[in-house]
C-alpha cells in the first residue's frame, strides 16, 4: 500500500528512481457482438495498446441465414422477398438489383412509368436509409437530438412505403417487368408536399445541429482517412469511394431505369475522412429529393408492368374474368417463368454502395446460383487498416461512417 | 438490349475481347460475349498474372475487383468455378473472369493484387471448400464457429446436418442432429408440357413403340385372347377362399330399408341433481 501511495505522491528512492513506469502490454478486447454501436451483430476482436488500436479482426457471419442457398430452392418470384431482408434499411434498392438482373437475362421491356416508379422509390429508400445512418452516426459520437428528428423523416418514409406496397419494411414491390401495383395519385401528391415542406425543414434542422458542430468535427475530421488508391484497391463503392475523392456513382456512370433522364449531382469528399463520408450522405439526401421531384414531374401515365404475359401475372380482376388469365396466373404463381440460361453480374448504386447480383441461370424456373455482392464486405474488411493507430472511441465513428447493415453483410 | 439494366460501356465488349486475346495469349481458354457481358475463361495457374495484366495493361485498366463468386457444377470433372468480377472506373466497363477447380486443387490467391480479395476468398473457401494458396488468413467467415461442411455445394442439404437450441438442463446452447417434424419438401411445379425432364407416372405408355399396323378397332369385350380356349377360367366356389363369395338376391339379405338401430333415441339416465323445470325456465 505504501508503494502505491509513494507512487501517487511521486516519492522516489534510490532503488527505483522513476515514478509511474508500469509496463503495459497489449490486450485484446471484444467489441460486440451485442454492442449498440456495432450496428447489429458485429464482433470486433481488438488488440489495444492502451487506448490505441493496434489491430482489428472483425468477425462477421453472426447473422448468416443462408439466403443464397435458399434462393437456389425458390422460383425467381419467390426469391424477391429475400432481398428485402438483406439490407433491411434499404429494401427497395436490394429488390431493384435482383429485378434488373432477371430482366437482363429475360431481355424484357419495362414500361416507362414503372421505371420512374422504381427510381422514385429507390430514392425514397435512399433517404430513409441515410436517415438511419446519419442519425445513428451522430448518436454514436454522442449527440442524441438529431437522431430523433431524423427518425421522424424515416417514419414518414415508412408510411409512404406502406401506402405504396402495403408493407412498411419488406415491400416486395418491384417485379421483373415493372412494379407490383400502381400508386394512388393521392400518395404522389402527399410525397410531393412532404418533399417541399416537411423533409427540408426537419432534415436541415437536424443537420444544422451537427454539420458545423465543434464536438462533432473533433470526433470525425481526419479520422480514418482513406486515400483514392486505397479506396480502389479495397473495392470501395458508394459514399465511401466518393468521400475519398472519386466521383463514381453507378446511377450516373452506368444508368439503369430512367436515371439517365434525371438531373442530379454527385457529391465528392476532399479528405476521405469520416466527416466527408457523413457530408457526402447529407448531400445525397438533398440530391435524392431532387431526383424524386423530377420523377413526379416527368412520370407519365401508363402501364406499370410489362405486357409480357409469360412473365408478369395478370391482375386479380382480370384473372376472375378470363380463362387464359387464370391459367397464366396459376402457372406463374406455381411454376413461375423460365429464365434463359446465362450469367450476368448486375450492380446498382444502393445507398451503401455497389450492391451486385451475380446470377447464373440454367434455363429452369429457379436460379442456379445467385451470388449477392454486399457492400459491407469490402468496407468492413478495410476496418483494420482504417482504424489502426486511432483511439478506441474512434471505432464507433469509423463504423458509423461506413454504414454497415448485417442483414446484407452476412446474407 | 431492351431491359433497363445498368448501361455500362457494352460497346467496348468486342474490342476488349480482342485486346484480351492479344494480351493473355495461351492463358486464355475462351472469351465470350453473352447477354451483353464479357466472360473470360482462363487457366487456373495463370490467374494471378492474368488479373495483374487486366489491371495494369493500358486499354484494359480494370482497377477494381468487385466480387469473387463461386459456382458449383457437380457434374463437371472440375466441379467449382471461381468467378472474378472486375470493374474499370476509367473505361466504365465490367467483365468476369472464370477459373475452374475442384476441392483439392488450390487456386492462387489474388490478395497480392487486391487486398479486398482476402475476405472474398475466405467466403468461397467457407461456402464451397475451394482452397487458395497465398491467402494467409483462410479461415471460415460466414458460418458458425466450428461449422463442418461447405453449405453452398449442391450436395449439401438445405436443412443442414445440425441444429442449435438452448438447453434448459445444461444452461447453454447445444448442437444436435437436425430433426425435421415433417420431411423436407421440394415442390416441383415444372410444366409437364414444356421443360420437364422426367416422366410422369403413366406417361411411359405413350412413349413405347407402337406395333405395326393400325390400332385395333375392337373393344375389350370382343377381344378373344389366343389362349382363351385352352384354359377356361372358373369362378371360385364359395368356401374355397377365406372370403366366401355369396350372391345377394333380396333386400332382406342386405338389410336395406330397415331402420338403423344405432339412431334410436334412448332414455337418458335420470340425474338426481337436475331439477326439471319444464315450462318455467328463463327461455320459456
Amino acid at each position: 500500500m505504501s508503494d502505491y501511495v509513494d507512487e501517487l505522491m511521486h516519492v522516489t528512492d534510490a532503488d527505483d528512481p522513476t515514478t509511474g513506469d508500469v509496463t503495459i502490454s497489449n490486450y485484446t478486447i471484444n467489441f460486440g457482438p451485442q454492442h449498440p454501436a456495432a450496428h447489429g451483430v458485429l464482433r470486433l476482436v481488438m488488440e489495444l495498446d492502451g487506448e490505441i488500436i493496434e489491430r482489428i479482426d472483425p468477425h462477421v457471419g453472426l447473422l448468416h441465414r443462408g439466403t443464397e442457398k435458399l434462393i437456389e430452392y425458390k422460383t425467381y418470384a419467390q426469391a424477391i422477398p429475400y432481398f428485402d431482408r438483406l439490407d433491411y434499411c434499404s429494401p427497395m434498392c436490394m429488390e431493384h438489383t435482383f429485378v434488373l438482373a432477371i430482366e437482363k437475362l429475360l431481355d424484357i421491356e419495362v414500361p416507362i412509368r414503372a421505371q420512374y416508379l422504381r427510381v422514385f422509390f429507390a430514392e425514397l429508400t435512399r433517404i430513409s436509409n441515410h436517415m438511419l445512418n446519419l442519425g445513428s452516426h451522430v448518436m454514436d459520437v454522442g449527440a442524441m437530438t438529431p437522431n430523433l428528428w431524423l427518425f421522424e423523416i424515416r417514419e414518414d418514409c415508412y408510411n409512404f412505403f406502406e401506402r405504396a406496397s402495403g408493407a412498411r419494411m419488406h415491400h416486395n414491390y418491384m417485379r421483373p417487368g415493372g412494379v407490383h401495383q400502381d400508386v394512388p395519385l393521392n400518395l404522389l401528391t402527399d410525397i410531393a408536399d412532404w418533399l417541399d415542406t416537411r423533409l427540408p425543414r426537419l432534415f436541415e434542422d437536424a443537420i444544422s445541429l451537427v454539420a458545423d458542430n465543434r464536438i462533432f468535427k473533433q470526433r470525425n475530421v481526419d479520422i480514418a482517412t482513406v486515400s483514392r488508391d486505397d479506396a480502389i484497391a479495397w473495392g470501395f463503392s458508394g459514399p465511401m469511394i466518393r468521400a475519398a475523392g472519386i466521383p463514381w456513382d453507378l446511377r450516373k456512370s452506368q444508368p439503369y431505369d430512367v436515371y439517365d433522364q434525371v438531373e442530379f449531382d454527385i457529391p465528392v469528399g476532399t479528405r476521405g475522412d469520416c466527416y466527408d463520408r457523413f457530408m457526402v450522405r447529407v448531400e445525397e439526401v438533398r440530391q435524392s429529393a431532387r431526383i424524386m421531384k423530377q420523377c413526379l414531374r416527368d412520370m407519365p401515365e401508363g402501364p406499370i408492368a410489362s405486357s409480357d404475359r409469360k412473365v408478369v401475372p395478370p391482375k386479380r380482376a382480370e384473372m376472375k374474368q378470363s380463362m387464359e388469365a387464370l391459367i397464366h396466373h396459376f402457372k406463374l404463381y406455381t411454376e413461375g417463368y423460365h429464365v434463359p440460361a446465362g450469367e450476368v453480374y448486375v450492380a446498382t448504386e444502393s445507398p451503401k454502395g455497389e450492391f451486385g447480383v451475380f446470377l447464373v441461370s440454367d434455363g429452369s424456373n429457379k436460379p442456379y446460383r445467385c451470388k449477392i455482392r454486399p457492400t459491407a464486405f469490402s468496407h468492413l474488411q478495410a476496418m483494420d487498416f482504417m482504424s489502426r493507430g486511432h483511439m478506441l472511441a474512434d471505432t464507433t465513428a469509423i463504423l458509423g461512417a461506413m454504414d454497415i447493415v448485417f442483414g446484407e453483410c452476412d446474407r | 438490349m431492351r431491359a433497363p439494366a445498368p448501361a455500362y460501356a457494352a460497346h467496348l465488349n468486342g474490342e476488349t475481347i480482342d485486346t484480351v486475346r492479344a494480351t493473355l495469349g495461351g492463358a486464355l481458354l475462351d472469351a465470350v460475349d453473352q447477354v451483353g457481358e464479357v466472360a473470360l475463361y482462363v487457366e487456373r495457374d495463370s490467374i494471378v498474372s492474368t488479373l495483374t495484366s487486366l489491371r495494369d495493361m493500358p486499354g484494359l485498366e480494370y482497377q477494381q475487383l468487385m466480387e469473387i463468386a463461386g459456382v458449383d457444377y457437380p457434374e463437371r470433372s472440375e466441379r467449382f468455378e471461381v468467378v472474378y468480377c472486375l470493374l474499370s472506373l476509367t473505361r466504365n466497363h465490367r467483365l468476369h473472369v472464370h477459373v475452374s477447380t475442384d476441392d483439392v486443387k488450390p487456386v492462387p490467391s489474388v490478395t497480392g493484387i487486391w487486398p479486398v480479395a482476402g475476405w472474398l476468398e475466405r467466403e468461397i473457401y467457407d461456402l464451397y471448400g475451394v482452397l487458395f494458396t497465398g491467402n494467409n488468413d483462410l479461415r471460415r467467415i460466414l458460418t458458425d464457429y466450428g461449422f463442418r461442411g461447405h453449405p453452398l455445394r449442391k450436395d449439401f442439404p438445405m436443412t443442414g446436418f445440425v441444429e442449435m437450441r438452448y438447453s434448459e438442463d445444461e444452461k447453454r446452447v447445444v448442437y444436435q442432429p437436425v430433426s425435421l417434424a415433417q420431411d423436407f419438401r421440394n415442390f416441383d411445379f415444372q410444366s409437364p408440357w414444356e421443360g420437364a425432364e422426367y416422366v410422369l407416372p403413366g406417361d411411359e405408355k405413350g412413349m413405347m413403340p407402337e406395333g405395326k399396323g393400325a390400332p385395333t378397332p375392337l373393344n375389350a369385350d370382343t377381344i378373344v385372347k389366343a389362349d382363351a380356349a385352352k384354359a377356361p377360367t372358373e369362378t371360385p366356389k364359395a368356401g374355397s377362399e377365406p372370403y366366401a363369395k355369396t350372391t345377394t338376391t333380396s333386400t332382406a339379405d342386405t338389410g336395406a330399408g330397415n331402420g338403423d338401430a344405432g339412431n334410436t333415441p334412448r332414455e337418458k339416465p335420470a340425474d338426481a341433481a337436475v331439477v326439471p323445470t319444464k315450462g318455467e325456465g328463463q327461455n320459456q
